[in-house]
């Protein structure tokens, strides 16, 4: 793993420029320097370094594969489009790679349960299979709503020997079942691991989740290399917490592609019913860092929607945050409708069935077609970065009405 | 020297602190639970502005809040309140903390929020979610304008984690009795009362003793050993469930006294002398 590469962000202190930072219980204080140090050591033992590199490849299924897309660049009008596949991965989404080396840390750490905060689901059963594979208890915190929008996953965490406990508090969504899996962490932090499933939470969680899946991007620079393309001209990514996206940009952020996170517009930005945090979001703290955030005047946390569980979030990594500040990323946003679309068009022209969350990144390929930014021939690597399964009963209930779309 | 000041230095027996939220159970019960408690012998008070999204707070906590949000309380409100308990006799004097979460507080502007809680008569303040390393601008605004600002001890905390937030702490500290978010517990554990010693032996400045604090038997249990007793949960189960909410917590707040009351019957000494 290549993760000793200079670090200019995080500092310290965990902060991108003015983003991140620890803002939590004091009770996790302990915890969390506790956790920074046995990472750090992780990364200087070349046992762990080799341990996480055998389990990519061999239980995961790294590398994945990059996917020229013939007939969807033609449906766009000739550029490149390679999608990088995670969902070709164990479980289905990328969420693997950061559950793999977080359990490896759990493990190093002594401690016998491992909890989580799922939406989707994707990550939940991330944890659970990795926590089935090492023999560790695992209890994963799922928003009731979430719970009936994603069965399937709920079923397959606990076919793996987990606990989801449904969490019926607040927007009952990712937000609140991250409220819990804190809380749960505050009470059981002497024999507990929280793996937090995205690139946010208090330092050194966006630090070292990105860490953990840089791989994606990297992977994507050697496999453009062997087709003798230096350098895409876009990345394309969609952002919830911002997880697959950093994973996909961080190898490439001093070098020429352009970045760009496609984060839900839910209803439509003007409809206030989205979780386009980055687009329209304020500066504020949630789940111990400051990043952008959908908040009211009053600084109460407002409910995020997306029709993707896995984006319904309305918070994103302070990282982001700081990417979109500096100017050196740019985020846009797509609808419900246009992601179902998108969904639709990648199952009938490349016979992929991508997860609602990566088909926000396909739907905004369209949009760039449609104003002419892609031109014929610019390479675009697109992170697919789940796949799909586990969002069709849900898409049958939407196509079947049709007129919602 | 202020009134919490006052209050800390002349203590000789453990502090009763009772925890309100803002707003609740109604909106307009705050100013009559607050004097009925005032009354009924709380040395300090400590009211809780309300957050969507409370980390460390337990389900009945988590409750109360969700409950003021929807009747409409923000941080302006809760100003406004305590400049009304300022402005009546039986509150004029009784020290006022503030418990709330960094956002709202960032939200509302960091030095209007200070600026806006001296001139409302706030005492101190208590955020949760802001650890000392985090809180350089905070402390300072708090400092310049004479609001306390009180962090929490933790009982994982190793010894130099102790040193630093008591030092942090303008006038007191919290400890947090069990890892955990607030909520009432049955029993006091042996190993609260362990932490409570070694913050005893490490810290200069007083500490009160918070989470999970049910009645007088754990005042009578816990208070030898800190400044002082926030019960929150309990008191906040009480106004859920009382047909008379600021009656019956008063009633809950005269019990804590009387036990704090028989601590210091046990000969503690005065904050002051134990420090010479």
């Amino acid at each position: 793993m290549s993760t000793s590469k200079s670090r200019s962000v995080p500092d310290k202190a965990g902060k991108f420029g003015r983003f991140g930072g620890r803002f939590v219980p004091e009770t996790l204080i302990p915890a969390l320097l506790e956790l920074e140090r046995a990472y750090e050591e992780a990364l200087q033992d070349a046992k762990f370094v080799q341990q996480l590199e055998n389990l990519r490849a061999d239980y995961a299924g790294r590398p994945t594969p990059l996917y020229r897309a013939e007939r969807l660049s033609e449906e766009l009008g000739g550029a490149q489009v390679w999608l990088k596949r995670e969902d070709l991965l164990h479980t289905g989404a990328h969420k693997i790679n950061n559950t793999i080396g977080q359990a490896l840390l759990a493990l190093r750490m002594h401690k016998t349960r491992v909890i989580a905060e799922t939406g989707a689901g994707q990550h939940g059963v991330a944890t659970a299979t990795v926590a089935a594979m090492f023999g560790l208890e695992c209890v994963v915190y799922m928003g009731q709503e979430d719970i009936v929008r994603q069965r399937l996953n709920v079923f397959r965490m606990e076919l793996l020997g987990a606990r989801v406990i449904p969490v019926t508090s607040g927007s009952r969504t990712l937000k609140d079942a991250t409220n819990e899996a804190i809380r749960d962490w505050v009470t059981n932090v002497e024999n507990t691991f929280y793996i937090i499933g995205s690139v946010v939470g208090p330092h050194p969680y966006p630090m070292m989740v990105r860490d953990f899946h840089t791989v994606i991007g990297r992977e994507v620079r050697q496999q453009l290399g062997a087709h003798s393309i230096g350098a895409p001209d876009w990345l394309v990514a969609c952002v919830g917490g911002g997880s697959n996206a950093i994973g996909l940009f961080y190898d490439w952020i001093d070098a020429g592609p352009r970045l760009i996170g496609v984060e839900a517009a839910g209803h439509g930005l003007e409809s206030g019913q989205h979780a386009a945090t980055l687009s329209v979001g304020t500066v504020g703290v949630l789940h111990g860092a400051r990043s952008l955030l959908l908040q009211d005047d009053d600084g109460q946390v407002q409910l995020a929607h997306s029709i993707s569980a896995g984006l319904d979030y309305p918070g994103v990594g302070p990282e982001h945050a700081w990417l979109q500040e500096t100017g050196r990323a740019s985020y846009a946003s797509v609808t419900d409708s246009e992601a179902v679309a998108a969904f639709e068009r990648l199952c009938r022209c490349e016979g992929i069935i991508p997860a609602l969350e990566s088909a926000h990144a396909i739907a905004y390929l369209y949009q760039m077609a449609e104003r002419g930014e892609l031109r014929a021939g610019e390479v675009v690597v697109v992170c697919l970065s789940g796949r799909g399964d586990k969002d069709v009963a849900a898409l049958a209930e939407v196509l079947g009405k049709g007129d919602e779309r | 020297m202020s009134r919490l000041e006052r209050v800390l230095r002349q203590a000789r027996r453990p502090l009763v602190i009772p925890f309100v939220t803002a707003g609740f159970p109604e909106l307009d019960s705050t100013l009559d639970i607050v004097t009925a408690i005032a009354a009924a012998g709380a040395d300090v008070i400590e009211i809780g502005v309300p957050f969507s999204d409370p980390l460390a707070d337990g389900p009945t906590i988590q409750r109360s809040s969700e409950r003021a949000l929807a009747n409409g309380v923000t941080v302006a409100w809760v100003l406004d309140t305590v400049a009304k308990l300022r402005a009546l006799p039986a509150t004029s004097a009784v020290p006022l903390i503030l418990m709330g979460y960094c956002n709202p507080i960032f939200r509302y502007g960091l030095d209007r929020f200070l600026d806006d809680a001296l001139s409302a008569g706030v005492d101190g303040l208590i955020v949760p979610d802001l650890p000392p390393e985090e809180a350089r601008e905070y402390r300072q605004g708090c400092q310049q304008r004479g609001i306390a600002a009180v962090f929490l001890v933790a009982p994982n905390a190793p010894d130099e984690r102790i040193v630093t937030v008591d030092r942090a702490s303008t006038h007191f500290s919290y400890c947090v009795s069990i890892t955990g978010v607030t909520g009432a517990r049955a029993e006091v554990q042996a190993r609260t009362v362990a932490f409570l010693q070694r913050v005893r032996a490490l810290a200069e400045k007083p500490f009160v003793v918070g989470f999970g604090v049910r009645g007088a038997e754990h005042v009578l249990a816990l208070g030898p050993y800190a400044d002082g007793v926030v019960v929150g949960s309990a008191l906040i189960e009480i106004l859920e469930q009382a047909a008379d909410p600021a009656a019956a917590a008063a009633a809950k707040v005269a019990e804590l006294r009387a036990a704090a009351d028989q601590v210091g019957d046990g000969a503690q000494p005065p904050v002051e002398e134990r420090q010479q």
